[in-house]
């Protein structure tokens, strides 16, 4: 599974990063995290408030931190 | 326990007390807080007062007294309300993202949208980090120039602290006429930036980044009410210094500055007082919370009520980091004619409030 943090690099961006690890490690789950800092990049998703969350292409959240039941339903799919 | 109502039964201790409160949990948790609240709230006077001067002893009518009281009363009752309020907005606010106000503004016409975006610039969040997103997602759907100013004026003048701090300190009569007039300088400073045509100033590469229309997962009522408290407690540990070097030195002021000091200097006989306080006001650096408990003490030793506002909406509106932000996306020339635009609506404010008040 290919999970992606969409920001430049604020606090709730880096946040939601170890969040993210921290679900996917006691759930025993196989995710890959991979970080997007660049605007153009960031606003493909349709995202115009950090943090975003796109988990295999599809954006989950922007603007917020999910809370871990909502993590961990999304990466268990 | 007795609260935990029917679901006790079916839920085991451990999942009762997991993240996500029961429902009839919840609703006597914030009866009781509700009711928690409003005593303290009113008794703030008199327990500052029994704390100054019983505790203390500190005689009646010292400066030393005059400063205690004023600081013991205004530090409890700036911390309730923000407790009370910000979660509050913070769950309403969550229906109202950008991505969705950039949707209902886009195709209204330019008055309309610069109206709209200023309006919907109350309710959404203005957070530095998201500054140039906001801004690019909102030229890159096409939205005149003038309307998305419209919404990046309005977004840090007028929002929950400033009304809420307004409101208890000075009641609510003066708090909606900020914020009136906070959205007739958004809409006044929109339009005009809309009519000098600077689509040239924005920079190149803004206008080659293309918005996906993705949206995401509606959170829940309950998963917004978890974020709104989280997003409390982060903005109360933001403020909190802030508010509170603005209350003693609000404190100092009250205490010790001697009435009429300031009606002397930046009162009505000085006709160049407003565009004074504007001009010292627009490279500081505070939010509302900071800025409200000095305003406070200064319109106690006699500055006009207009001057004050003019004072405030100048330290929100513009501020040396979000210009440095906007760097990023817009032309130094833009950035001046913002300020100018600005600076000059906020001192036309402070006059006609001066006038009418």
């Amino acid at each position: 599974m290919n999970v992606k943090v969409l920001g430049t690099g604020c606090t709730n961006c880096v946040r939601l990063e170890a969040l993210v690890r921290e679900v996917a490690e006691r759930g025993g789950l196989d995710v890959e995290v991979e970080k997007v800092t660049e605007i153009p990049d960031i606003m493909a998703y349709g995202v115009m408030s950090t943090p975003g969350l796109v988990i295999d292409g599809e954006l989950k959240s922007a603007g917020r931190i999910p809370a871990r039941h909502e993590l961990l339903e999304w990466l268990s799919r | 326990m007795l609260h935990l109502g029917r679901n006790a039964s079916r839920v085991s201790p451990r999942e009762a007390s997991a993240r996500t409160l029961s429902k009839s949990r919840a609703l006597s948790l914030g009866a009781a807080g509700l009711v928690v609240w409003f005593g303290l709230y009113s008794q703030l006077g008199p327990i500052a007062g029994w704390l100054t001067y019983s505790l203390l002893g500190l005689s009646p009518g010292s400066h030393l007294a005059s400063s205690v009281d004023f600081f013991l009363t205004d530090v409890p009752k700036i911390f309730l309300l923000l407790g009370g309020i910000i979660p509050l907005v913070h769950v309403v606010r969550s229906y109202f993202p950008p991505e969705r106000v950039k949707r209902v503004v886009a195709g209204k016409g330019e008055f309309v949208g610069t109206v709209l975006a200023a309006l919907l610039g109350t309710v959404t969040p203005f957070c530095s980090c998201s500054a140039v997103p906001m801004f690019i997602g909102f030229v890159e759907s096409g939205l005149p120039l003038g309307v998305t100013f419209g919404f990046l004026i309005a977004s840090p003048v007028v929002n929950e602290v400033a009304l809420v701090l307004l409101a208890g300190l000075f009641g609510w009569k003066i708090a909606l006429l900020y914020v009136g007039l906070g959205l007739v300088v958004a809409v006044v400073g929109g339009v005009v930036i809309g009519r000098l045509h600077l689509e040239s100033q924005v920079e190149e590469y803004v206008y080659q980044i293309k918005l996906g229309e993705q949206v995401g997962v509606r959170p829940a009522l309950a998963q917004r009410v978890t974020e709104a408290a989280t997003y409390t407690k982060d903005i109360l540990r933001r403020v909190s210094l802030w508010v509170l070097g603005g209350i003693v030195f609000g404190a100092a002021i009250h205490g010790y500055a001697p009435t009429g000091f300031v009606a002397h200097y930046a009162g009505r006989g000085n006709p160049l007082a407003v565009p004074l306080v504007v001009i010292i006001a627009i490279p500081l650096y505070s939010n509302a919370a900071g800025t409200i408990p000095i305003v406070q003490a200064l319109i106690q030793k006699g500055l006009p009520m207009g001057t004050t506002l003019a004072f405030m909406m100048a330290i929100t509106a513009i501020s040396t980091p979000e210009m440095i932000i906007l760097r990023r996306v817009i032309k130094p020339k833009l950035i001046a004619v913002f300020i100018g635009v600005v600076t000059m609506a906020i001192i036309l404010m402070g006059y006609v409030f001066n006038a009418v008040l």
